[in-house]
């Protein structure tokens, strides 16, 4: 391990009496009901046992038990800020089992919605982490403009969280007639805020203090542990499925992938992470501006959707980069209308479990900060 | 201008002016903590683009009665393990220390509740009662987040009050006086003449200005550490700690943590307008000025400081507690002897 | 040395940032609003609570089927020929099947908007009411038919009698094919 330690002091070899704290499952910031077993020597975290269940609703064995389309609602349930990524990688899934090609138009709508739905997501990320910290200002500011994109999803789904948008083959109806240009207000609006942000919380010397070099995630160590999304990319891996394995259109748009460089610490920290999502918030925005421009006004987004979702018998691994990581779907089909099998491969999860081997050591003030750096969702973690 | 106490003046020096002495604080006080209350939520509000309580009165003026009502019905707990006689005594300690500071504050030359020569050394020694009742509170919860926030404010209150009382050591020193009154006279005439601009004296006193600027700064900074408020406001940290030292408390024991919080938020800022922004002198010298304006002038500047208090707090994240003691030996410590030294020596030459 | 001061000077610099910026935010315009007062427009097409048309509806269970939180409870009783009502539906055509009981449970409603997509009558609609809380669970519970009780018990005996008629009239009758049967579609 290489993580810097918060004192350098061999503790076997000091007497002190360690104290057990219980964070959660109801504690202001385990983003919902995560339980951490903490064991503190006076402030100094010496080891974090994260124990999870408290949200779990079956989503898997119920999935065997309902018809294909019926999985939808229950797939937006499980990141649920960000439902649109989340029915992506699902519906592309069993599109690509029963060998069905969609419209162009439905693609370019699902990668507008998905970017849409990564910005929100990411937003609320940002937020929340600058309310570990403390600030509570910021978190108003993104919550306020992630409003304004989830007025959009209404608009255009009926709903503003859950939505049951993507359907196999298809979307559940076409767009409003003036959806390109409330996108396109949106992308602005979201910069302006974005900037803000940046001198509000990102390069305030207090927030860099907080942050840097606190809970630094080497790029091997979040390799062997699997991680995805911005964890992996804040440790410095250039690794986004969009660019190294491109689904959809994505190969259609040019963007970069940010990666953490160590701007004010080392590479892999808390900041870093943060400033990967910041990052990719601007990129999310040029994919939606070409994608608006690109995208044909006609075309119905309902003519490739199937009458009977009825897959011929195999299997299959599909995986999106969702706004926390790989989010793979593995469904194995038996020729029924109700899948054999669906098991989900969720980044939250998998992000989750390197949180005990980069916060030992710290402050327990700096564990808050390296949970929320992390960004779980636990709906995702415990399905 | 002359000092005295109008109370005594109008009865006769008796128990009955003392008592009324001490009894018109407390009002002040409680109207005070009313108004702050309010302000914390507006601003706090508007900072963040929201409206704020709106329900209540117009603009929603009456919010903090009708939160203290809401405090006053709540079930009061007391936590099985806890020890009962500490963790009832706590938020008393904590509201008579912030109260005693009230003792010793000219509002105006015809009123400071106790005129007393020591005024400066009094409020800081009552101030640390505040330690006490945080840190008694914090044991006798017997809850852990609750200890860790004890300890917490100890030391970063003990540490922040050096730097703090070496500001004070040298408005001690420019002013001559450890008397609040004495403090406010010697910084009368126009606001060129208040301590933050070095204080009276002929127009070559202009080098002294940063060091007075400074040392108002740092008083600024410990005054937000010792009120416990953000980016200070580790021992609560809600965001780690739950509520830190307050985290079992509820209803009205709760209330006194949160008046006292208030209470210690104007102390500090009114001894950063006595011994800064010249007390209840008018800014504009002899314009404005009398007993009665200065109850105004004091007010509105301790007010200021209030807001500005406010303010920061919702504008920055908290620091970590090794920052905090970073802060405080390292950074605000070697300024503010720094600028002692340098005003000791002014105050030699001129 | 340098450092030292470099991030003494950063703290200042950075806090003032802030400051200036939330000021600023100070005067701006609010973004909430007096919710029960104004409220903010709810796109028609928005999902919230489930309305039955019972005159449009025939009865046909699709909705049931399809809900995957199985949400939707419904009851039929096949309208029969000797009926002196002689239903019609909303559309104007004849009516099959009464819907006796039609209750969602919107405790477990997911408000997916399956239901309304299936439905070939467009009986079944998503409003824009999100203000239907309730405080027992009993009070999510929402009966949409149309029918009275005594309705119910009427429209059963009737099928019975006439059910009862039918089978007398099959066994009479075993050689000859039965009456064309009315099936639910």
């Amino acid at each position: 391990m290489t993580t810097r330690k918060f004192i350098d002091i061999d503790f076997s070899r000091i007497e002190s009496d360690r104290m057990r704290l219980n964070v959660g499952p109801q504690h202001p910031s385990t983003h919902g009901v995560l339980r951490l077993e903490v064991e503190l020597d006076g402030e100094v975290v010496t080891d974090v046992i994260p124990h999870i269940g408290y949200l779990h609703r079956c989503f898997e064995k119920i999935a065997e038990n309902v018809t294909y389309p019926q999985v939808i609602p229950y797939v937006d349930r499980m990141d649920y800020v960000s439902s649109m990524n989340n029915e992506l990688p699902y519906v592309m899934a069993v599109e690509k089992l029963m060998g069905i090609k969609v419209p162009d138009k439905v693609e370019y709508i699902r990668v507008i919605m998905s970017e849409l739905n990564r910005i929100a997501n990411h937003q609320i990320a940002i937020a929340t982490f600058g309310l570990d910290a403390g600030a509570f200002t910021p978190f108003l500011y993104l919550f306020r403009d992630r409003e304004y994109i989830l007025w959009i999803f209404e608009k255009a789904s009926g709903a503003r969280l859950l939505f049951n948008y993507f359907w196999i083959g298809g979307l559940a109806n076409d767009v409003y007639p003036t959806f390109k240009e409330d996108v396109l207000n949106i992308v602005k609006q979201v910069r302006k805020t974005n900037q803000e942000i940046e001198r509000l919380l990102i390069y305030n010397k207090i927030f860099i203090d907080r942050t840097a070099n606190v809970g630094i995630l080497p790029a091997d160590v979040a390799i062997n542990y699997a991680c995805s999304g911005p964890v992996l990319r804040g440790s410095g891996v250039q690794f986004d499925l969009r660019k190294n394995e491109p689904y959809s259109i994505y190969d259609r748009f040019d963007f970069e992938i940010p990666v953490g460089k160590g701007e004010v610490g080392t590479v892999g920290d808390s900041w870093d992470r943060n400033i990967v999502r910041m990052r990719e918030i601007e990129q999310s925005c040029r994919i939606i501006e070409q994608a608006v421009e690109q995208m044909p006004n006609e075309g119905d987004v309902q003519q490739a959707i199937p009458k009977k979702v009825r897959p011929p018998k195999g299997e299959i691994y599909f995986r999106c980069e969702n706004p926390k990581g790989e989010l793979g779907f593995y469904i194995i089909s038996d020729g029924k209308d109700k899948p054999y099998r669906v098991k989900a491969r969720a980044p939250s999860f998998v992000n989750l479990s390197v949180l005990p081997e980069i916060s030992r050591g710290y402050l327990f003030a700096d564990l808050i900060v390296i949970l929320g750096s992390i960004d779980i969702v636990l709906g995702e973690v415990d399905r | 201008m002359e000092t005295f106490n109008f109370l005594d003046k109008i009865i006769g020096e008796s128990i009955l002016s003392a008592v009324l002495s001490a009894l018109l604080p407390l009002i002040f006080l409680i109207v005070y903590a009313l108004i702050a209350i309010l302000g914390e939520l507006k601003i706090s509000a508007w900072i963040q683009e929201r409206l704020g309580p709106m329900r209540t009165g117009p603009y929603g003026i009456l919010q903090p009665i009708a939160e203290v009502v809401k405090l006053l019905q709540k079930e009061d707990i007391v936590p099985t393990n806890a020890n009962r006689l500490l963790f009832n005594l706590a938020p008393f300690v904590m509201f008579t220390g912030a109260f005693a500071g009230f003792a010793v504050i000219p509002f105006s030359p015809a009123f400071a509740p106790a005129h007393i020569n020591l005024g400066l050394y009094y409020i800081f020694a009552v101030g640390a009662f505040a330690v006490i009742g945080i840190v008694m509170g914090g044991w006798a919860s017997n809850n852990k987040y609750s200890l860790l926030g004890a300890m917490r404010s100890a030391s970063q209150m003990i540490s922040y009050e050096i730097p703090g009382a070496l500001v004070v050591l040298t408005a001690a020193v420019l002013a001559n006086s450890l008397d609040l009154q004495e403090i406010s006279l010697a910084q009368s005439g126009p606001f060129w003449n208040w301590f933050l601009f070095g204080g009276p004296g002929p127009w070559t006193k202009i080098w002294v200005i940063p060091f007075t600027l400074l040392l108002s700064l740092i008083f600024m900074i410990t005054s937000l550490a010792e009120t416990n408020r953000t980016p200070f406001d580790i021992p609560e940290g809600e965001s780690e700690l739950v509520g830190g030292y307050h985290t079992e408390y509820s209803g009205m024991k709760f209330a006194m943590f949160f008046f006292a919080e208030y209470a210690n938020m104007f102390i500090v800022a009114s001894v950063l307008t006595i011994v800064f922004l010249g007390g209840w002198n008018s800014p504009f010298g002899e314009f404005m000025s009398g007993y009665f304006w200065g109850v105004f002038w004091f007010t509105s500047k301790a007010m200021f400081i209030v807001f500005l208090q406010i303010w920061l707090r919702w504008t920055l994240p908290r620091v970590r507690v090794d920052q905090l003691m970073f802060l405080g030996w390292k950074v605000l410590l070697p300024f503010a002897l720094v600028c002692f030294i340098v005003l000791s020596l002014y105050r030699i030459l001129y | 040395m340098i450092d030292y001061f470099k991030s003494v000077w950063a703290w200042f610099h950075t806090i003032l940032i802030g400051m200036k910026i939330t000021f600023t935010h100070l005067f701006s315009k609010k973004v909430t609003i007096q919710y029960p007062n104004e409220r903010y427009p709810i796109p028609h097409n928005a999902k919230n609570r489930l309305q039955l048309y019972p005159d449009l509806c025939n009865g046909c269970m699709q909705c049931a089927r399809v809900c995957p939180v199985q949400c939707i409870d419904v009851e039929t009783i096949r309208v029969v020929p000797t009926d002196p009502d002689k239903p019609v539906m909303g559309d104007g055509t004849q009516r099959k099947l009464w819907v006796s009981v039609y209750d969602i449970d919107f405790a477990k409603c997911c408000f997916c908007g399956l239901c309304t997509t299936v439905c070939p009558t467009e009986a079944i609609k998503h409003t824009t009411d999100f203000e239907y809380s309730s405080y027992t669970r009993e009070g999510l519970i929402y009966h949409f038919s149309a029918m009275s009780s005594e309705q119910v018990e009427q429209k059963k005996k009737l099928f019975e009698e006439w059910s009862a008629k039918e089978k007398a009239a099959k066994a009479g009758k075993v050689a000859e094919p039965s009456s064309v049967e009315k099936g639910e579609n």
